[in-house]
């Protein structure tokens, strides 16, 4: 489904967000990426979803390589990636029946697309999704009028709704209250489930990456510290992972923080047990 | 003690502010502008006789019948112009603006002809507003002879360059991430178009288009100086004639016109927000 060979991606300024990584994942695989803040869990989802290009190593996508591909067919290779992001990228105006319904929109020929633009087409599909979200009734209403969490919600939304082979989320419950998130990780994983899809998430709450994902990737410093079934996981190597750069480190500052861009960025202190 | 971080970009904005009034200092003095010179009695003299022949508006029967069709026509132009000139600037702007490229994501395949396709319609938008309109009109007119058909090609072609250059820069000034995500699941760029970028783009681009029409309005004043009809050649009439009076009632449609867009650009972003 996804196999990426000795990745590395070197960012514009300079920084090296990733190194050598190697990924396999296979169809209906559950795998949670974890790792400090900084340590390259984005840019390594983004490279998955063909929407960064490493500056070394292979990258395969259900049997393809997307980079060379012809433009028409990475498009259509991109329609059977879903993504899910960090911050939802729904335009303040945007009705969450069309932000929904835009997941399907690789699928859709582009008048279809319009015309749904105008009097959305699949206001079924579009209300189930939300459903399995607890977000039903707010169908109609404008993504402005949502919370955080709810913004996030439809994010994902979108993506039952596109129902793809392969499904990445950024942090997909980082807005949202523990039932909710709890909640929305099951309904992620019964839509791979359902689908057969591989599903690979990065997570900042451990208890949730232990409960809801077979295999545990942990990152750092833009390596792949382990890669191990979640029974052989130890709290041992969770504290490496997250331990300080050094025991005088700073604490690093609580302002927003984008990943992959800070790869040495000093970690915070381990708090293993988030929630 | 140490001293505070120096900001990276300081030395950049100081240098940008030095630089320009070093260049607006010599373009005052090369316009022979002279602010003096407004104020000077003889001046105040000659601009008050001047106006003073604009009172009162000239309203009988014949001239406001005149004015009607005049109007009419200036509208009708200002209108089928912009109509045009839309037409030509979507697909040019869709080319052009970087927020709906598909070969900027990775970057992927085809980013270099891509870029020069870019270049190119940016060079095409570039030419069509590089003329301006009273030119083309001037040209027309030959072509249609008198009359407000010379003015409506006028403005396509130099409204639709403007149009066209703003339209792919007011794309890019909005929160691209919208697009830039639906293109990467693979969505084609006039669906990116609709679902990313309008939602937050249509306000701006739709009071960015009213204020053009607005400006077609008035730019077919200058035009119908070359004979491309509506108010323009009415106002050189009467121009000629020294008519105040009806200068000064076409003055007032004017007024009122520009009044007219500004309330349909207001009406439309409340639609709109």
């Amino acid at each position: 489904m996804l196999d990426l060979r000795g990745i590395s991606l070197i960012h514009p300024n300079g920084q090296q967000a990733l190194d050598g990584v190697d990924l396999r994942v296979a169809a209906g695989e559950r795998l949670a990426v974890i790792g400090p803040s900084g340590a390259g869990k984005t840019t390594l989802l983004r490279i998955a979803g063909l929407s960064l290009r490493p500056t070394q190593g292979d990258v395969q996508v259900m049997g393809e390589a997307p980079w060379r591909l012809p433009a028409r067919r990475l498009r259509a290779l991109r329609a059977r990636i879903g993504m899910v992001h960090q911050a939802p990228p729904l335009p303040p105006r945007l009705r969450v029946v069309s932000a929904v319904l835009a997941g399907r929109l690789g699928q859709w020929p582009t008048w279809r697309a319009l015309a749904s633009l105008l009097h959305p087409v699949d206001r079924i599909g579009a209300q189930a999704a939300l459903a399995r979200l607890d977000m039903a009734e707010r169908l109609f209403d404008r993504c402005d009028r949502l919370s955080g969490g709810q913004l996030q919600r439809v994010g994902i939304a979108r993506v039952l709704y596109q129902a793809p082979a392969l499904i990445l989320a950024d942090e997909p419950v980082s807005a949202l209250d523990p039932a909710s998130a709890d909640a929305t990780l099951r309904e992620l994983v019964a839509q791979a489930e359902r689908s057969g899809a591989a599903l690979v998430a990065s997570l900042h709450a451990l208890d949730l990456a232990l409960r809801w994902f077979d295999r545990i990737v942990g990152v750092r410093g833009g390596r792949v510290a382990f890669d191990l079934p979640r029974a052989q996981v130890s709290e041992a190597m969770l504290q490496r992972l997250y331990a300080g750069d050094s025991a005088a480190a700073a604490p690093a500052p609580t302002g927003a923080e984008e990943e992959g861009t800070a790869a040495t960025a000093p970690a915070r202190a381990p708090q293993l047990m988030c929630r | 003690m140490t001293a505070p971080p120096r900001d990276p970009q300081a030395r950049g904005r100081l240098t940008a502010l030095v630089l320009a009034l070093a260049l607006l200092w010599p373009a005052l003095h090369i316009a022979q502008f002279n602010p003096a010179a407004l104020f000077d009695t003889t001046s105040l003299r000659v601009m008050g006789g001047f106006l003073a022949g604009f009172v009162p508006p000239a309203l009988d029967r014949a001239f406001l019948h005149l004015l009607a069709q005049a109007t009419i026509e200036t509208l009708a132009m200002a209108t089928a112009g912009l109509a045009l000139a839309f037409v030509l600037a979507v697909p040019l702007a869709l080319v052009v603006t970087r927020a709906l490229s598909v070969s900027r994501i990775g970057p992927g395949p085809g980013r270099g002809p891509a870029a020069l396709l870019r270049a190119g319609a940016r060079l095409v938008l570039t030419v069509l507003r590089a003329c301006p309109e009273v030119v083309w009109a001037l040209l027309f007119v030959r072509a249609f002879g008198l009359g407000p058909a010379a003015g409506v090609l006028a403005l396509a072609i130099t409204y639709g360059g403007m149009l066209g250059k703003v339209y792919a820069e007011i794309l890019e000034s909005v929160d691209t991430r919208p697009a830039r995500a639906l293109l990467e699941s693979g969505s084609s760029r006039l669906a990116a178009l609709g679902y990313g970028l309008l939602p937050a783009a249509a306000q701006e681009l739709a009071s960015y288009t009213v204020y053009r029409w607005e400006c077609a309005v008035r730019a077919s004043v200058v035009m119908g100086f070359v004979g491309a009809g509506g108010l323009g050649q009415l106002m050189d009439q009467s121009m000629k004639m020294l008519n105040g009076g009806e200068a000064s009632a076409i003055l007032i449609v004017f007024l009122l016109l520009v009044l007219l867009a500004d309330g349909i650009s207001a009406l439309l972003r409340k639609v709109l927000a």
